[in-house]
Parts: structure tokens; C-alpha cells; sequence
């Protein structure tokens, strides 16, 4: 994978990249069966990802259940060892630190997850989870501490009289709250959500988004946003890159992505999301993929999109398309496609019928 | 007839807490060949509602009717409830995993299924079950059929569930959040096959969900749930945009709009209720922009709206306030005058300005 080139549109001034990611690979060893011994295989989670994240951005990463994005996010926090490639945070490059050097980037980047139940410590009180990140740095001790919980426990919308409760006395949402204030407590510059409202209703979900759209103008975040509803992710992001089995496939500027799909995988994956509109909805339009995701231990050869593709030539089957700026686009957007699609083109040929 | 009749169904569970009411009230009817969809988030009892008809909520106290072809549910019995689910009455679960046995072979399933309900031969119960599995688009059903339910893919499963329950050509089709764990692609998928299957076999659907894109694809009609209780009915166009509940009405604002980028959600201000303790008077009332006095105790009825045909909302504002308000400024000050602010309420101050009703 090369890096995208890529022009820079004349409407807006391309932001300075505060974290590099050149062809990140993460392999995940399976265990060898017994008589094969030797020949070990490799879960290709992530498998060669280059990307830059701006400052002050919001960057989405889209793609079905497997495709990598939650492994990808854990890479560049460092939360798993690379198999190859480099992260770098502004000009350092952390991919190889060891634990102690690490510490002052890991305090740059921070994550919260989707379960607002499984990462609470059911057991401790909410101030001190919220302080956790003080105590493993040894930072502000005593009543500076308290005071510096309750300042957190109010930024997220949360009552700072509750220093003392216990994790269950709180509902979904305000457990998100805290999982966030926590990320937040050593003033990071990256936060990574990965699925931060997957598991909350509706109308607290809208809660959850307000408040992360807040913080990031009040201290100024760059986020990762992680998620599969896509009018979530397209609500949240200025950028999106959209993953297929370990790689991405295209990465554009929201609105160019929603409405201009170039990738047959994107354009697939966006008319499949569901619209609340009865009026939009519409089934000629919708692209339903047939079979299923290929296994990521052995992906197909070429194109790894190819055996869903309705586009697919015999050049997909054999040649491996790279993540670049094409022709058609001026803009500041890649896409890793033999014959991406040039705008309002359709998807033909016919899609083959489910066997 | 109505193919399914319900109406002033109450479901409460005894927990150490209190009586927990579930369902406290709900009343729908579903015609042949028709999909209704019922909307609400957790614990709002939608889920509940339709188990306790069919019999699947043990240790629940269920009381109201439930007539199913003019028979009624609630009072058959074991018995005849176990003829009538699978054979009749169709169920598919958000899970497959759970509702397929792990242990067995799905063709041995579906088999056992038919054979459970229809005097056939293994052999032909097993030319159904492949039969079936193709017609949900399982490749190669012939040897799928063989395989275990760990071999399939959690949308293979779930084809695999839908095949089960339409086993016996039931007229009416439970699906409760069947597609919420899948992948959008793989979701599309699937309601894309629901609506064929219903097409061709002429199949009544409930559609229980909390996506309101789902709702919008699939349904002809819609209930909206809230704390346990219907708040609004309307076809599924009059809902979207004509709603007359405040609950719709935010509900629907909460969803990330297209070209609404950089400007906040219209979030709903507090959550649900504990049903242990519901807010008196309306329930939604602590969370409702538009609280009047008299929603503090009086519980609104389900009356007639103006929205659109056999429109119906259990709201006190005037019934031809329908539409959804595009000044959300006032909205928006309102309930922040309200609530202090941004969306933070006590857990329990919902409980609190209520008694046990």
C-alpha cells in the first residue's frame, strides 16, 4: 500500500496530520491443528492500513462485523503490539516505544468503549474510577484530586454530588458519561470511540452524540469515531474511511462519501443502511450484497471485494488495487478500486440472484 | 375478524422491588397479510406484549385479551398454545443462537419441528427443511442441512430461524428485533427476504423494533410503546410526519437527519422510568417538552387525532397539534428550563414525584 497522494481541495486548508499510520498490519495467530503443525496461520485483522488522522478532526471508520476497525483502533492507541508498519504521533514515531517511553503518548490518547457496563469496575465508586487515570500517573492528590473528578463529572453532564455512587446506580448513558470523563481526565488530544453509542437508545443516543460534539469544540479533540449505524457516523464525521476485510477501500470527505460513493463495496454498504423516512425508502435502489464476508484467515487473491463484486473483471481476480486519488476526483479523497464508479453510475451488470 | 385481536393486555412480574408492570394497557389488532410494527425502546414492554399472548413469559400475571382468530390466547392453555405456536403463530428472536438448539443439526430441527405439528414422514420433513432452507437463500441447502447452527454465520442463522418458523406456513409472524445484531448489509438482507416471504405466502408480520428505519421499510401500520403503554398509532407515513405524541415526535428527532451535520441532535431530555414505579399521570411527562399541568395527574386516553386515518395518540394537547415542529429553538429552551440544562435527571427523580400506581 502506498500513501494516498492527494490534491488538496481549494475550499478548505488540509489541517497538519497529528497521527501517521503507515501499512499497519495485525496478524493474530491461530492455533495450529495438531497434524498441520508448522504450517501456522494468521487472522489477518488489519492488513496494511495507511491513513492520517488531522488535527481537531473527526475521522470515522465504517465496515461490517470482522473488517478490522475496532482491531485497527486498538493499534494506534497501542493496545496491541503492531505485526508491522508504524504509528506515529506528530513526528515521534511510537510503534516500536517500550511500556515507560510510551507513557507520555498513551496520556495523549484515550478510548471509550461501547459497553458502558463492561468497562466500569462494578465494585468501585465512580469518583475513583474517573480518578484512575490521576493515580496511575500520580498526578493531583488528595482534595486537588476530588476537585478534579467533580470538574470532569461536570464537563460530561454528570452531578458531581454522585462522586460517591457505585457504577449501577447510574443508567446506560450516564455509564457512558463516565467512561468518557475518565478518557478525559489527563486532557488528551485523540480520543478513540469505538461504538460509543451502540448500546444506548434512541433519544439517549442523541444525548451521547450532543455531548461529544461539545467537548470536542470546548477542548479541542480529535476523535476516532468507530461505529456501524452509519447516519450515526455520518452525523459525527468530517472524514470516513470504510473498511473491507482488513483494509480500507475508500476514504473520502463525509458528504463526497455519502453521496458520491466510488468503492462497489461503499456504495453497497450505504444503500443496505436502513432509512427512517417511508419516503426515501426505496428497494430498486438497494444493492443487496450476496454471500458472505470471506474468511479474514485467507482472503481472496486480488481484489479482496471481488467474489461480492458485480463489477468485478478478471483483473480484480489477480491484481490487488491500491488505496489512491483517482482521475475522476479532484478532491481530497482514495479509493482502492480497478473500476471505481464515476458519479451517479450504477452498479450493473445485474447482481446473480441468491443461490 | 382481525386476524389478531389484543386489547387492554397488563403484564406485571413480582421482582424484590415491587410488582414490576411491563405492559399496562396495550391494545392492537393485526389483519391478514398486513405488517404492523411496534416501536419503543428497552424496556418500554414491546418485547413482553407479544411474548405473554403466545405464552413465553413464565411467572408473568397477564390479564386483558388476546384473540387469535376469534379464540383466545390467554385462557387455552398449555395445550392449545403449543399447537398454535409454529404452527400458527411464527417467531423469530433477535438471537438465533439462543433459539437454536447448539446440539443438533438444523435440518434435524426443522424436521423435528414439522414433525411435531404434521403427520409426514422424516423424509419428506426433511425435503421441507432443504426445501425451506433454499427458499431463505441458504446455499447449497442439501448439505447445509446437515450442519450445526455453530457452522452457520449469525446471518445464516437467522435465515435459518425464519425458514423454522415459516416450517408450517403460520398466518401470522412474530418478529421480535431480528435483525439487530446483524450488519446493515446483512440486516437488508434479511428484511428484503421478510417481505418476499410475506408477498408470496400472504403472511401477517409484527415487526418489533426500536429502528425506526426498519419501521419505515417494513411496516404498513405502527404502535408506538412507551413505559409499557401505546402512545400513538398511525400508518407509518402519518407517523413520520405527522406525529402527534411528543415521544414520537422526539424519537424521531433523536435520529441523525441527513445534511444535518454539526447541528445537535434533538435529544430526549432524562430516560425511561423504572416500571416499578411509573410517573403519575403521563408517564412521559417528566421528559416531555410540552408539559402541561394536567399531564402531572391525569393520565391522558388514547384518543382520535388529526394527523391521518385511524390516527390515535394518548396525549392532552389539542388533536389536531400534529406535525413536527420545526421550531425546535422553543423546544429546545423549554426543556432546558426544565431540566437544568443538558438531559441530566436524577435516577431517581422520576420515582420520586410519583407514587406506585
Amino acid at each position: 500500500m502506498t500513501r494516498q497522494v492527494a490534491g488538496e481541495p481549494a475550499s478548505q486548508v488540509v489541517a497538519e496530520p497529528l497521527l501517521q499510520l503507515t501499512d499497519v498490519v495485525k496478524h493474530f495467530p491461530l492455533r495450529s491443528s495438531g497434524m498441520l503443525a508448522g504450517k501456522r496461520e494468521y487472522l489477518r485483522a488489519v492488513d496494511g492500513v495507511s491513513l492520517e488522522v488531522r488535527r481537531g478532526e473527526t475521522l470515522g471508520l465504517v465496515g461490517e462485523t470482522g473488517c478490522g476497525k475496532s482491531t485497527l483502533a486498538r493499534c494506534i492507541t497501542r493496545l496491541y503490539e503492531l505485526t508491522s508498519g508504524t504509528v506515529s504521533f506528530g513526528s515521534a514515531d511510537i510503534s516500536r516505544l517500550s511500556a515507560r517511553r510510551l507513557r507520555p503518548y498513551r496520556r495523549k490518547m484515550q478510548m471509550v468503549f461501547q459497553d458502558p457496563y463492561g468497562s466500569l469496575n462494578p465494585r468501585r465508586r465512580v469518583g475513583s474510577i474517573i480518578a484512575d487515570p490521576f493515580a496511575a500517573n500520580g498526578l493531583a492528590k488528595g482534595a486537588e484530586r476530588k476537585r478534579k473528578v467533580q470538574e470532569l463529572m461536570e464537563l460530561v453532564g454528570l452531578n458531581p454530588e454522585h462522586y460517591n455512587r457505585f457504577p449501577a446506580e447510574f443508567s446506560g448513558g450516564q455509564r457512558q458519561r463516565i467512561g468518557l470523563a475518565r478518557a478525559l481526565a489527563l486532557r488528551p488530544e485523540v480520543v478513540v470511540c469505538d461504538e460509543p453509542v451502540s448500546a444506548l437508545d434512541v433519544s439517549i443516543q442523541a444525548q451521547i452524540i450532543n455531548l461529544l460534539a461539545e467537548l470536542q469544540d470546548k477542548l479541542g479533540l480529535t476523535y476516532i469515531f468507530i461505529a456501524h449505524d452509519l447516519s450515526v457516523v455520518r452525523h459525527a464525521s468530517d472524514r470516513i474511511a470504510v473498511m473491507y476485510l482488513g483494509r480500507i477501500v475508500e476514504i473520502a470527505d463525509t458528504e463526497d462519501l455519502f453521496t458520491r460513493p466510488r468503492h462497489p463495496y461503499t456504495k453497497a454498504l450505504l444503500s443496505a443502511a436502513p432509512t427512517p423516512d417511508p419516503d426515501l425508502v426505496n428497494d430498486a435502489e438497494r444493492i443487496v450484497l450476496t454471500g458472505e464476508v470471506p474468511s479474514p484467515v485467507r482472503p481472496p487473491s486480488g481484489c479482496r471485494f471481488h467474489p461480492r463484486c458485480p463489477r468485478a473483471q478478471s483483473r480484480c481476480h489477480v491484481e490487488d488495487p491500491v488505496l489512491e486519488s483517482k482521475n475522476i476526483d479532484e478532491g481530497d479523497r482514495a479509493v482502492a478500486c480497478h473500476f471505481p464508479l464515476a458519479d451517479g453510475e450504477s452498479m450493473m451488470p445485474e447482481l446473480k440472484e441468491p443461490s | 375478524m382481525s386476524l389478531l385481536e389484543v386489547e387492554d393486555l397488563q403484564v406485571s412480574f413480582s421482582t424484590p422491588d415491587g410488582i414490576l408492570r411491563a405492559v399496562r394497557g396495550m391494545s392492537f389488532s393485526v389483519e391478514q397479510g398486513e405488517t404492523l410494527g411496534i416501536v419503543g425502546e428497552s424496556g418500554s414492554g414491546k418485547s413482553v406484549s407479544t411474548q405473554s399472548i403466545v405464552g413465553l413469559t413464565e411467572g408473568a400475571r397477564v390479564s386483558g385479551q388476546a384473540r387469535f382468530e376469534g379464540r383466545d390466547l390467554l385462557t387455552m392453555g398449555d395445550r392449545g398454545l403449543r399447537r398454535i405456536r409454529g404452527a400458527e403463530i411464527g417467531m423469530i428472536f433477535q438471537d438465533p443462537l439462543s433459539s437454536l438448539h447448539p446440539h443438533y443439526r438444523v435440518g434435524w430441527q426443522i424436521v423435528e419441528m414439522i414433525r411435531a405439528h404434521e403427520p409426514v414422514s422424516k423424509k419428506q420433513a426433511r425435503l421441507r427443511a432443504i426445501e425451506l432452507l433454499g427458499l431463505v437463500g441458504i446455499p447449497a441447502p442439501e448439505s447445509r442441512v446437515h450442519d450445526y447452527p455453530h457452522q452457520f454465520s449469525g446471518g445464516m442463522r437467522q435465515r435459518a430461524m425464519i425458514a423454522m418458523a415459516l416450517a408450517l406456513n403460520p398466518k401470522l409472524l412474530i418478529a421480535d428485533e431480528p435483525t439487530t445484531a446483524l450488519d446493515v448489509t446483512v440486516q437488508a438482507q434479511i428484511i428484503t427476504l421478510i417481505k418476499r416471504l410475506q408477498q408470496e405466502f400472504g403472511t401477517a408480520v409484527i415487526m418489533i423494533t426500536h429502528d425506526l428505519g426498519v419501521i419505515a421499510d417494513i411496516a404498513d401500520r405502527v404502535v408506538v410503546m412507551y413505559a409499557g403503554k401505546p402512545m400513538e398509532y398511525a400508518d407509518k407515513r402519518t407517523l413520520y410526519h405527522q406525529p402527534h405524541h411528543p415521544y414520537t415526535e422526539g424519537l424521531i428527532g433523536s435520529l441523525p437527519q441527513t445534511g444535518g451535520r454539526g447541528r445537535p441532535l434533538k435529544s430526549i431530555p432524562g430516560m425511561p422510568p423504572s416500571m416499578v414505579q411509573v410517573p403519575r399521570g403521563c408517564a412521559f411527562h417528566p421528559r416531555c417538552g410540552y408539559v402541561m399541568d394536567r399531564c402531572l395527574d391525569a393520565e391522558p386516553p388514547i384518543r382520535e387525532v388529526h394527523g391521518g386515518i385511524d390516527h390515535r395518540s394518548a396525549c392532552w394537547l389539542p388533536p389536531e397539534a400534529v406535525g413536527r415542529r420545526t421550531d425546535d429553538s422553543a423546544l429546545a429552551a423549554q426543556s432546558a428550563r426544565r431540566h437544568g440544562g443538558d438531559a441530566v435527571i436524577e435516577p431517581a427523580s422520576a420515582a420520586q414525584e410519583s407514587t406506585p400506581a
